[in-house]
């Protein structure tokens, strides 16, 4: 369990960041997921890389800490939904330098699409793997990206960075 | 150009265009690999697209990278919540074994790799306590179970005098790093952490104060060790 835990806890817990964006809850999470895993581990059948197996259950854990929360009181269609357009103080500044004012943006994407940007991009997973960790088919993987990535650009046009796309 | 785009926008995406964030990434399959890049070699407007698509990538990782690590309190809470599953454990040691063979059995070799590197580390990690708790109880000595008397017939078996420092590695130090820093120097970890230190204790204990002296000077120039400092 130490050897899993070593290999995978940093990235199970950005994932979870990411998603309830709540750094003491998302190391809540990542206790949960690895408890999880040493309870489950007969259930593990070696049909999907571990790591795919270990995003699956933090977004699951993810969605329901958000569920639980009080103050938020919002079901999963609507947290995945909801888009955090707040600026900061450093925004002015950032507005002029396209990769800052990229990450700015991609924080200000839905969760649903941060969640699906992030795992294509930095856990580097498959349309399939995306597939099973959302639980959606791979054609709405496939287009739910292209539209995350639209509504960057969006984004982006919004903060007066042109990119040529689209 | 703009406009161009602004018109491919406006249609379906195609195919091809879709997979692009995975071409990216390097996680499509070779043949849908190959397909994406002999679009990409026949459509200069496709190649810009991509181009984005490489730098919305980029920066989706420094972005990911930023987010650091979680605390010492996670996994301390996660072995705590392991160590209150006594019986559920003992019940099923045997199945559970072949469960976790199994388990590790889906983990790349890649995984595998690392995997043995950062074993060996806990096995230095494991010795060092073992030395800890030895010293924390004074020097040991064994008896006869016929005979309690501390006198002649018990043999002192507590460690000489090692040379022992305290440490405080990089943030960024891996497991990997330290179990080979921990190899280089003959050293196994005697305590810690505690305030981010580290107690290391060294095999040599024929060294003598100045070879001791050069040893700190070795190990505080190493990349990942932010402090080290002897103990008396």
């Amino acid at each position: 369990m130490q050897v899993l835990y070593g290999r995978h806890h940093v990235r199970v817990f950005r994932f979870g960041l990411r998603l309830v964006r709540d750094e003491q809850l998302a190391e809540d999470l990542i206790s949960e997921v690895f408890l999880d895993v040493w309870r489950q581990a007969g259930k593990f059948e070696g049909l999907s890389a571990v790591s795919t197996w270990l995003l699956a259950i933090t977004r699951f854990k993810a969605l329901s800490a958000l569920r639980r929360r009080k103050d938020a009181e919002l079901d999963e269609e609507s947290v995945g939904s909801i888009e955090d357009t707040s600026d900061d103080p450093e925004v002015t500044v950032q507005k002029k330098d396209t990769g800052s004012a990229l990450r700015r943006c991609l924080n200000k994407l839905s969760a649903e699409h941060r969640e699906i940007v992030d795992l294509v991009y930095y856990h580097e997973k498959s349309v399939e793997e995306v597939a099973g960790i959302v639980g959606i088919p791979e054609n709405t993987v496939k287009t739910r990206l292209f539209y995350a990535r639209k509504k960057l650009a969006e984004l982006l046009k919004e903060s007066g960075i042109e990119r040529g796309w689209p | 150009m703009m406009a161009a785009s602004r018109k491919i926008m406006e249609q379906e995406p195609s195919d091809i265009e879709l997979l692009l964030p995975w071409h990216a990434a390097g996680t499509l399959s070779a043949r849908d690999s190959r397909k994406v890049d002999e679009a990409l070699a026949r459509n200069p407007e496709l190649a810009r697209h991509y181009a984005v698509i490489r730098e919305e990538y980029a920066e989706t990782i420094d972005l990911n990278e930023s987010l650091g690590a979680p605390s010492a309190r996670a996994m301390q809470k996660l072995f705590a919540a392991i160590d209150a599953e006594p019986a559920r454990r003992a019940r099923s040691y045997g199945s559970l074994a072949s469960r976790f063979a199994g388990f590790f059995a889906g983990l790349s070799p890649r995984t595998l790799a690392w995997s043995a590197s950062l074993g060996a580390f806990a096995l230095v990690l494991q010795a060092g306590l073992v030395g800890m708790l030895l010293m924390s109880r004074g020097p040991a000595s064994f008896e006869t179970a016929s005979f309690s008397n501390n006198a002649s017939v018990t043999r002192d078996l507590g460690a000489a005098a090692s040379p022992h420092a305290l440490v405080r590695f990089a943030p960024d130090a891996r497991l990997g790093d330290i179990a080979a820093l921990l190899d280089k120097y003959q050293a196994s970890i005697a305590e810690g952490p505690k305030e981010g230190m580290f107690g290391l204790r060294f095999a040599n204990t024929a060294t003598s104060r100045d070879e001791f002296s050069g040893l700190l000077s070795r190990l505080q120039r190493e990349k990942i060790v932010s402090l080290a400092v002897a103990t008396p």
